[in-house]
C-alpha cells in the first residue's frame, strides 16, 4: 500500500486551496523548497506565479485582492526572501488588504543561531501584520492555515504571516486537515447591531440641512456600496470619497463630488468645510483628508462608522459613532432616514463645481492630466485603474472617475512607490477579462520594473502608461513651493528609454508619446495591442504641479485651488 | 515646559492573553510605538494554563492611553484589556530590600519592619533582606524609612490587581 502520509507543506497547500486561495505569488529559496515541492506533489489547483523580486509578489497579491475582493497568498523563502516582503506587507496593512504571506524558515533547532538565511521575520513584521504565526509543529498547520485565512479576511482585513521552519514543512502532518479554529480573543464584528445608536444617527441626519457623506475603503470592503448609494439618494446628500474610497460610490453620480483633502477637488473639500454634518462610512479620518485635526469640521456634527473600534476617536472625536460592518449598519439606517431639503445646499456646491472645476491646458506641452482624461474617454472608464504613488496618482484620482467597487487600486496609507506595476499584474490575473490600466511615474516604475518579465511571460495585456517627467515630481513640487525651488535628490537623470526596454521582453510592446496631438492615436494603439503588456513612455512636461492643494498640517479651508502667488512657509504637518 | 506627571497619568491595565510565544512582544510594541513607558509589568499563568494575566502600569496622557487600550484589544491574542486606574480594586505589590545593617542598628530596622508587617527573609552580620507586601504607597513609605540605612539592592514586583467581588479583573 502506498504511504498516504503527507508532510506539513502538503497540508498547508491543501488547506489553503480548501479555504479558497486561487493564486500564489512568490519566489523560491532553500528554506522553502519543501513548500515549493508541495505545489507539485499535491496537484493543487492553486496557480503559482514566479516573480522576480519578493516585494513584487506581495503587491501582486495586494492588487489581486483589491481587484477581486478575495485574498491571494505569497510564498517566499527565509532571510532576504522574507525581508523583501516587508514593504508589501506594510502597504497591505495600512490599506486593510487581506493577504497570507508564507515564509520558509531555517530548521527550528537553528532558530536564533544566525543560520544561513535566517531572519526573525516573525519579529520583524510584528508591527505591520494583523497577526502572525511561527509554526513549530506540522500538526498545527491545518489549524493555522484556517485561522490565517479567517483573520486576514474578516473584520478589518489585513496581512497574516506564517513562518514555517524547513523541518516543520518537511515533517509529517498526521493531524486531520479539518481543524477547529482557536481564536478566543478575536471578535471581528460586534455581536449585535446597536439599533438605538442607529436611530440617533438617523435623527441627526434628519435634522441636518447641509450633510456630507464621506466614503472610505471600509464601504468597499464591506460591500456597502449599494447601501451607500441608497442612503445618498434617499437623503439627497452630497458624497465625497477618500483616495481609497474611490468606487465606494459612483463618481459619475450627480451627488458625487469626488475626492477630498490634500489634493482633492475644491468642491469636495469645500463641501466638507461648510457642512453641518459629516457621516464617515469606513474612512479613518486620515491626515491627508482632515488637515489640522482640531480645526476639522469644527461646527459640524461628526459621525463615524467603522468596523475597527481603535479608529473611533483616534484622529477626530466624533459626536456619534457606531462600530460594526458598514453594510449592516447602513441597511438598518436606510429604514429610518427621509429625504432632506438639500436643494439649496446642492446648488451651492454645484456652484463651486462650476467655479473651481478640475482643469489643465492641452497646450504648452504634454500633460499627465491630458493622457488620463483621454484614456478615460477612450475606455469609457470601464477598466481597473491602478496607480503608483506621486503626482500622477493624485491627478489620476482627480480625473479618473471610478464607478465600480474594485476598480481603483492605489497605495494610500503607505504611499508605496513601486506598488503600481506588480499590483496591476495581480489585478490582471484576478480579472483576466477586464482591461487593466496602470498609471505610473518614472520613479516608481523603476522600483519594481523587474516584474515586466512576469507580465510579459504571462502575456498580460496591461496598459502601462509611464508618466515620464524625469523627476520625482511630488517632492520636486514641494521643493518648488516650500523650499525656494531648491531641487535636491529629485532629478532622475539616466532614465532608460522605457519603450525600448519593454521591447526586450518577449510579448512586450513599447510606444512613445511626446506630443499632445498624438495622445489619442498612441493610446488607441496601446489599447489595440493584445499580445501582452503595452508600455507607453509618455514624455510629459517636467515641472507641472498638482492643484488643488492643502499644505500639510494646515486646516483644509486653507486649500490652494491654484498655484500660490506668494512665497509659502514650510509645512508643519507630516510629509 | 514639560508637563509634570500627575496621578491620573499613571495607569494600571489588566490584560488577559493567550499564553503563547510572542504575545509579550506584541503588547510591548503597542506601548513603545506610541512613546509610552511601561513602569511595571507582571505576567503569570491564569487558572486556565492556556491564558496569562498581565498587569501593566504605564505613564502617558489619558487620550493616548485610550488608543493603547484599543490597540491592545485588537491584538488577536488579547482576550480582554481593562483599565483599573482609579477603580476600587485590590492592588498589591511585593518588595525585597537588602539593607546594610550593623548589629547596633538591627533593633531599629526590625522595629520599622515590624510596623509595616515586613518579614526578615535573610539575616547576616552586616545585612538583612526585608520582604514587604502591600499597596504601592505602603512599600514606598517603608523603603523611605529604611533609606536611613544603606539600601544595597531593591527589587519590586510591580503591581498586581484583582477586581473585587463579582467584577472581572
Amino acid at each position: 500500500m502506498p504511504d498516504k502520509r503527507i508532510d506539513g507543506a502538503q497540508a498547508l497547500i491543501n488547506c489553503l486551496e480548501r479555504e479558497g486561495i486561487e493564486y500564489m505569488f512568490g519566489l523560491s529559496g532553500g528554506a522553502a523548497i519543501p513548500l515549493f515541492d508541495a505545489l507539485v506533489t499535491t496537484n493543487t489547483k492553486i496557480k503559482f506565479v514566479l516573480v522576480r523580486h519578493e516585494q513584487g509578489a506581495t503587491h501582486m497579491a495586494d492588487g489581486y485582492a483589491r481587484a477581486t475582493g478575495k485574498p491571494a497568498a505569497v510564498l517566499v523563502t527565509s532571510g532576504p526572501g522574507a525581508t523583501n516582503t516587508l514593504t508589501g506587507i506594510m502597504t497591505a496593512h495600512m490599506d486593510s488588504v487581506p493577504m497570507i504571506v508564507i515564509t520558509g524558515q531555517s530548521v527550528s533547532w537553528m532558530l536564533g543561531k544566525d543560520a544561513f538565511q535566517e531572519a526573525d521575520i516573525f519579529g520583524i513584521t510584528m508591527p505591520v501584520v494583523k497577526h502572525s504565526y511561527l509554526v513549530k509543529n506540522a500538526n498545527d498547520i491545518p489549524r493555522v492555515a484556517r485561522e490565517a485565512y479567517y483573520i486576514a479576511t474578516t473584520g478589518r482585513p489585513g496581512p497574516v504571516l506564517i513562518d514555517i521552519p524547513k523541518n516543520v514543512s518537511a515533517g509529517a502532518c498526521t493531524a486531520d486537515l479539518f481543524q477547529e479554529m482557536d481564536l478566543p480573543g478575536y471578535k471581528p464584528y460586534p455581536e449585535t447591531l446597536d439599533k438605538e445608536k442607529i436611530l440617533e444617527i438617523a435623527e441627526a441626519l434628519n435634522k441636518s440641512r447641509k450633510p456630507v457623506l464621506l466614503v472610505g475603503r471600509g464601504a468597499i470592503i464591506s460591500d456597502a456600496c449599494a447601501a451607500v448609494k441608497a442612503l445618498a439618494e434617499k437623503l439627497n446628500a452630497p458624497v465625497v470619497n477618500t483616495l481609497l474610497g474611490k468606487g465606494g460610490f459612483p463618481e459619475t453620480h450627480r451627488l458625487a463630488f469626488g475626492m477630498l483633502g490634500m489634493h482633492g477637488t475644491a468642491y469636495a473639500t469645500k463641501a466638507v468645510v461648510e457642512c453641518d454634518l459629516i457621516l464617515s462610512i469606513g474612512s479613518r479620518f486620515d491626515d491627508r483628508i482632515i488637515g489640522q485635526p482640531d480645526k476639522f469640521c469644527r461646527n459640524a456634527t461628526k459621525i463615524h462608522i467603522d468596523v475597527d473600534p481603535a479608529e473611533i476617536g483616534k484622529m477626530i472625536k466624533p459626536d456619534l459613532y457606531l462600530v460594526g460592518d458598514a453594510r449592516a449598519i447602513l441597511d438598518e439606517l436606510n429604514k429610518h432616514v427621509a429625504r432632506l431639503d438639500t436643494a439649496e445646499w446642492l446648488a451651492h456646491l454645484d456652484g463651486y463645481r462650476k467655479k473651481y472645476p478640475l482643469h489643465y491646458k492641452k497646450q504648452g506641452g504634454l500633460k499627465m492630466q491630458h493622457i488620463m482624461d483621454e484614456m478615460y474617454k477612450l475606455t469609457g472608464g470601464k477598466a481597473v485603474a491602478v496607480t503608483d504613488v506621486g503626482q500622477h496618482q493624485m491627478w489620476a484620482a482627480q480625473f479618473w472617475k471610478t464607478d465600480g467597487r474594485n476598480d481603483w487600486l492605489s497605495s494610500g496609507g503607505a504611499g508605496t512607490m513601486g506598488y503600481g506595476l506588480p499590483a496591476a499584474i495581480g489585478a490582471q490575473f484576478g480579472r483576466p477579462k477586464d482591461l487593466v490600466v496602470l498609471f505610473c511615474g518614472d520613479g516608481g516604475f523603476q522600483m519594481t520594473m523587474s516584474e515586466l518579465a512576469t507580465a510579459c511571460l504571462h502575456k498580460l495585456p496591461i496598459k502601462i502608461i509611464v508618466m515620464n517627467n524625469h523627476y520625482l515630481g511630488m517632492v520636486r513640487q514641494w521643493q518648488e513651493l516650500f523650499y525656494d525651488d531648491r531641487k535636491s535628490g529629485v532629478d532622475l537623470e539616466g532614465n532608460p528609454d522605457f519603450a525600448r526596454l519593454i521591447e526586450n521582453y518577449e510579448n512586450g510592446k513599447g510606444l512613445t508619446l511626446k506630443r499632445p496631438a498624438d495622445v489619442r492615436k498612441i493610446l488607441t494603439r496601446a489599447l489595440e495591442y493584445k499580445g501582452g503588456p503595452c508600455l507607453v513612455n509618455a514624455e510629459v512636461v517636467k515641472t507641472e504641479n498638482v492643484f488643488p492643494m492643502v499644505p500639510a498640517g494646515k486646516p483644509i479651508e486653507d486649500l490652494l485651488v491654484d498655484p500660490p502667488r506668494h512665497k509659502m512657509e514650510k509645512p508643519t504637518g507630516s510629509t | 515646559m514639560t508637563k509634570l506627571m500627575n496621578a491620573s497619568d499613571i495607569h494600571t491595565l489588566s490584560v488577559y492573553v493567550a499564553n503563547k510565544p510572542g504575545v509579550l512582544a506584541r503588547i510591548a510594541q503597542v506601548f513603545a510605538r506610541r512613546g509610552f513607558n511601561i513602569d511595571s509589568l507582571v505576567v503569570s499563568s491564569s487558572v486556565d494554563g492556556n491564558f496569562s494575566r498581565m498587569t501593566i502600569t504605564a505613564q502617558g496622557d489619558p487620550a493616548g492611553l485610550q488608543q493603547v487600550i484599543e490597540a491592545l484589544r485588537k491584538l488577536i491574542d488579547v482576550l480582554h484589556c481593562v483599565d483599573h486606574t482609579n477603580e476600587d480594586v485590590v492592588v498589591r505589590e511585593l518588595a525585597l530590600a537588602k539593607v546594610k545593617i550593623s548589629p547596633e542598628e538591627r533593633t531599629e530596622a526590625l522595629q520599622i519592619a515590624d510596623h509595616f508587617g515586613a518579614k526578615t527573609v535573610d539575616l547576616t552580620e552586616s545585612s538583612m533582606i526585608l520582604m514587604v507586601t502591600g499597596t504601592t504607597d505602603k512599600l514606598d513609605a517603608m523603603i523611605g524609612l529604611v533609606k536611613k540605612f544603606q539600601v544595597i539592592e531593591l527589587v519590586r514586583t510591580g503591581k498586581v490587581v484583582m477586581a473585587r467581588g463579582g467584577e472581572e479583573t
